[in-house]
C-alpha cells in the first residue's frame, strides 16, 4: 500500500521541486532570500515534533537495547547503573547457549511457515471477495475478527481449544475416529500449534492489503482477456498476480517483520514450551530479561538486537529487489 | 530521490515495527516512573503483589489507615508479582522506589543482591517472633531484610467423594509407593488421579520442590539419583495417565479448577486455595505431602515479605517502619492472614487462627516444616537454578527427554548460570 500511494505521489512533488528551482534562479533579490528562510525555517519547525519523536521513542530505545547488550549488567549493576562494558560477550553468552540453536530455527520456521500460508489463504480470500457477490462485505468484515480481537483473547482461546485433555479441537477430532493430540503439550506439537494460531491471526492482514491491490488493478485488462478466451487461472497467472507483484512484496515484509517478533501469542500459548519447543528468539529474549526471578538484561538485550538484525537484512533485501524491479 | 526515499521509509518500517521487541530486551523504563512520583510531601508510596484487592478491601483499607496512623497518606499500587520484581528494580535505577514494597519471598534476595533493600536491624524492625524458617526466606548472609506477612505452602487436596468410591483410606497414604497405588485405584475406578502444576514459570519449580526434596535431592545437585527419582514419579503418573498431560500448562490456579469440577482424586495446591475449597461443592480433606519413603516432604514456603527499599531521604525510614510495624502486628497480621488465608508467621497469631478456624492446623503443622527456597545459602543463586530445574521437568513430562538426560543438562546450566 506504501509503494502504490508512494508511486501516485512523487510525480507530483517532483514537478513541484523544479518549479521552485526554476524560480530561484531567475530572482535572487534580498527579500526573496529572507522570505525563503523564513520558510526553511517554517519547514524546520514543521519537522520538529516528528524529529523529536523520532529520537525519544525510535532512536533512544535502539540506543539503550544496543548499550545494554554490550554491558555486563548484574541486577546490582543495573540499578547503580555502573555496568562495565564487555563488548560482545552478551552475545558470545547467547550464541554459545543450547538455546540459540533452537530457537533460532523456530524462529525461521514460525516466521517462514505463518507467511506462506497467511498469504496464500489471503491472496486466495481476496482474489474471492474481488467478485462482489451479495453479502461479500458482510463475510469479509467477518474475516476481519482475529484481527480485531484483542490477542490476549484469540491466544488464550486457542489455547483452551488446544487443551490436550478437555479442547473442543480434540474433542471433534475423537468424533471422526482420531486419537487425541496432545498440541501444546508434546515436543512435537507445541511449535505446529502456535503456528496454526498465527496463521489465523494473520490472515486478515494479508486480505486487507492484497484485496485493496486488487481494487487497483483495471477491470478492462480482465475484460480484454476474457474478449481473448483466457480462463479463470490464466487471468490470475497472467494480470493479477504480476500487477500485484509491489504490494506482494510489502505485504510479505511487513509480515515478515510482524512475525519475527511474534512474543504475546506464543509466550500466552506456551511460554515457549514444553522445555523450549516452541521458544523462539522473541520468548526467549524476554524469558531471559525478564522471565525468571533473576533478570539477565545484557543477554536479553542481545538477543533483541539479534532479532533486529534479521529483520534489518530482510528489509535491505526487499530494497534490492525493489530496485532491480524498477531499473 | 524515489529509490532513497523508499529506502528511508522501508527502514523506518522495519526499525518501527521491531522497537517493541528491543523493548522486550530490557530498555523499558518508562513505565514505573509514574507510580514512582509524588515525592515531595507526606505521600508513601507502597506497593504490593496483590492486585486482586482495590481500595474498598479490607486489605487496601488496613493499608490506608497504617497510614493514616503514622500520620501520612499511603498511595497504594498493586500488580502482578512478577511485575512488581522487574518494575521495583527499574524504579530503584530511576530513584523512586517506592518507601515500602510487599515482595514474594524469592525475590527478596534478587532485590537484596540489586542492594535496593534495608536490614530490618537497621531500621530497628523486631522480628524475634517470627519463626525462624518463615523469617529464613527472607535472609541473606544471616541478615534478615523483611517482615513476613504470612506464609503459606503446598498440601495434598483431596475429593473425600472420590477416594470412597475407589476404596482409598486417605489415611493409608504414607509414601510415595502407597500414593501411587491410590491413584491406580482411582483410575480403575473410572475417575482422575492427581493435579498438580509444571509450567515453564517459578510456579512449576514451586511445586516441583515437595518431591524433589521429599527424596532427599539437593538444589545444588539437580541431576543426584534423588533428583531424578522425584523426576521419575511425575513422569510416570503423567505417563501412566494417573496426572492428566496438561499438567505442563497449568499454573496452580487452573489446576485447582480441574479439581473443582470434582473428578480428581487429588490436586497438590496451597494454603490460599482453603476459602476455595469451601465452595467447591464437595467434602474435602487435606494430606500433606508424603517423602519418598514415608514421612512428610518438605515444603516451600510461599509468602510475601514487608520491605523497606533503600531511599536517598533517609528521614523517610521513621514513618515506613511505623507503617511495617502497623500492618506487622498481631491483631492486623490475623485479619490480613484470614483474608489472605495465609498462616501467620508467629505462634502467638497461628494459635489464634487455629482456634477461630480448626481446618488450619494441618497448614501450621505444613509451614512449621517448610523451607525457604532461597534458604540455606544459595540465594541469589536460586533462580538460575529454578529455571533450569523447570525446564528439566518439562522436558522429561512431555517425553523430549529423559527424567536423567533432562536433570543432567539442566545441572550443566545451572552450573554455568551465574
Amino acid at each position: 500500500m506504501t509503494t502504490a500511494r508512494l508511486d501516485r505521489r512523487s510525480p507530483r512533488s517532483t514537478v513541484k521541486f523544479a518549479a521552485t528551482g526554476t524560480v530561484d534562479r531567475t530572482d535572487a533579490s534580498p527579500f526573496r532570500r529572507r522570505q525563503r528562510r523564513r520558510s526553511r525555517l517554517t519547514a524546520l519547525a514543521f519537522l520538529a515534533p516528528l524529529a523529536l519523536y523520532l529520537a525519544a521513542f525510535y532512536v533512544y530505545p535502539l540506543y539503550r537495547n544496543l548499550d545494554l547488550s554490550l554491558r555486563n549488567y548484574t541486577v546490582r549493576s543495573f540499578v547503580a547503573g555502573d555496568a562495565p562494558f564487555s563488548g560482545l560477550d552478551n552475545f558470545r553468552t547467547v550464541l554459545d547457549d543450547p538455546t540459540f540453536g533452537p530457537a533460532m530455527r523456530h524462529t525461521m520456521i514460525f516466521t517462514f511457515v505463518s507467511i506462506v500460508f497467511q498469504y496464500v489463504a489471503g491472496l486466495a480470500l481476496a482474489v474471492f471477495f474481488n467478485r462482489h457477490f451479495r453479502l461479500a462485505g458482510t463475510l469479509r468484515a467477518l474475516f476481519l475478527i482475529p484481527w480485531l480481537l484483542p490477542l490476549i483473547v484469540s491466544a488464550s482461546t486457542w489455547s483452551w481449544m488446544l487443551n490436550s485433555e478437555s479442547g473442543v479441537v480434540n474433542y471433534a477430532l475423537h468424533l471422526v475416529g482420531v486419537s487425541p493430540v496432545n498440541w501444546l503439550d508434546s515436543p512435537d506439537w507445541a511449535l505446529t500449534s502456535v503456528i496454526i494460531a498465527n496463521v489465523w491471526i494473520g490472515i486478515p492482514f494479508n486480505l486487507v492489503i492484497l484485496y485493496s491491490g486488487l481494487q487497483n488493478i483495471p477491470g478492462e485488462l480482465y475484460e480484454a482477456a476474457s474478449l481473448d478466451g483466457a480462463s479463470a487461472w490464466q487471468q490470475f497467472r497472467r494480470i493479477t498476480f504480476p500487477l500485484l507483484r509491489p504490494v506482494s512484496a510489502i505485504t510479505l515484509l511487513l509480515g515478515l517483520v510482524y512475525t519475527l517478533k511474534v512474543f504475546d501469542l506464543i509466550w500466552i500459548m506456551t511460554k515457549g514450551g514444553p522445555s523450549d519447543a516452541s521458544s523462539t528468539l522473541a520468548t526467549w529474549s524476554y524469558q531471559l530479561g525478564f522471565g525468571t526471578l533473576l533478570p539477565k538484561f545484557g543477554p536479553g538485550a542481545a538477543v533483541g538486537n539479534i532479532l533486529i538484525l534479521i529483520a534489518l537484512v530482510f528489509g535491505l533485501l526487499y530494497i534490492r529487489v525493489q530496485r532491480r524491479q524498477e531499473s | 530521490m524515489r529509490n532513497t526515499r523508499r529506502t528511508l521509509i522501508t527502514a523506518i518500517a522495519a526499525i518501527g515495527a521491531l522497537t517493541s521487541v528491543a523493548a522486550c530486551g530490557g530498555g523499558s523504563d518508562s513505565s514505573a516512573s509514574g507510580s514512582g512520583s509524588g515525592k515531595a510531601d507526606g505521600t508513601y508510596n507502597f506497593w504490593d503483589p496483590y492486585p486482586q484487592f482495590d481500595a474498598s478491601s479490607a486489605w487496601g483499607k488496613l493499608v490506608s489507615k497504617c497510614g493514616s496512623d503514622a500520620g501520612v497518606k499511603v498511595k497504594r499500587t498493586g500488580m502482578d508479582t512478577t511485575d512488581l520484581g522487574n518494575k521495583a528494580l527499574l524504579a530503584a535505577q530511576q530513584g523512586n522506589a517506592p518507601d515500602v514494597m510487599l515482595v514474594d519471598n524469592p525475590v527478596v534476595s534478587t532485590m537484596v543482591e540489586a542492594g535496593i533493600l534495608n536490614k530490618t536491624s537497621d531500621l530497628g524492625l523486631d522480628t524475634k517472633p517470627i519463626q525462624k524458617n518463615i523469617l529464613g526466606a527472607g535472609e541473606i548472609d544471616g541478615a534478615s531484610y523483611g517482615v513476613p506477612i504470612g506464609a503459606n505452602t503446598l498440601a495434598l487436596y483431596y475429593n473425600k467423594k472420590v477416594l470412597t468410591a475407589a476404596h482409598v483410606d486417605p489415611a493409608s497414604i504414607k509414601d510415595w509407593a502407597s500414593l501411587t497405588a491410590a491413584l491406580k485405584k482411582v483410575k480403575a475406578a473410572g475417575k482422575k488421579g492427581i493435579t498438580f502444576s509444571a509450567i515453564n514459570t517459578e510456579e512449576g519449580s514451586f511445586q516441583f520442590l515437595p518431591w524433589f526434596w521429599g527424596a532427599g535431592g539437593d538444589l545444588t545437585k539437580l541431576n543426584s539419583d534423588k533428583g531424578v527419582a522425584a523426576l521419575s514419579l511425575w513422569k510416570q503418573w503423567v505417563g501412566s495417565g494417573y496426572a492428566p498431560k496438561d499438567v505442563l500448562q497449568n499454573t496452580q490456579t487452573t489446576s485447582w479448577q480441574q479439581f473443582a469440577t470434582g473428578d480428581y482424586a487429588f490436586a497438590e495446591n496451597g494454603t490460599w486455595q482453603l476459602g476455595n475449597a469451601a465452595k467447591a461443592g464437595f467434602d474435602y480433606g487435606v494430606i500433606s505431602i508424603p517423602g519418598q519413603n514415608g514421612g512428610s516432604a518438605p515444603v516451600p514456603t510461599g509468602g510475601e515479605f514487608v520491605t523497606v527499599p533503600v531511599q536517598k531521604d533517609t528521614s523517610r525510614y521513621d514513618v515506613s517502619k511505623k507503617i511495617v510495624t502497623c500492618l506487622t502486628n498481631s491483631a492486623n497480621l490475623l485479619t490480613t492472614d484470614n483474608t489472605l488465608t495465609y498462616v501467620a508467621p508467629t505462634a502467638a497469631v497461628q494459635a489464634e487462627q487455629v482456634k477461630s478456624n480448626p481446618e488450619l492446623k494441618p497448614w501450621v503443622t505444613a509451614v512449621a516444616a517448610a523451607r525457604g527456597r532461597t534458604s540455606g545459602g544459595l540465594g541469589t543463586k536460586y533462580p538460575t537454578i529454578s529455571q533450569p530445574m523447570w525446564t528439566a521437568v518439562q522436558a522429561a513430562l512431555s517425553g523430549s527427554k529423559s527424567p536423567n538426560d533432562a536433570l543432567d543438562a539442566a545441572q550443566t546450566a545451572a552450573g554455568k548460570g551465574n
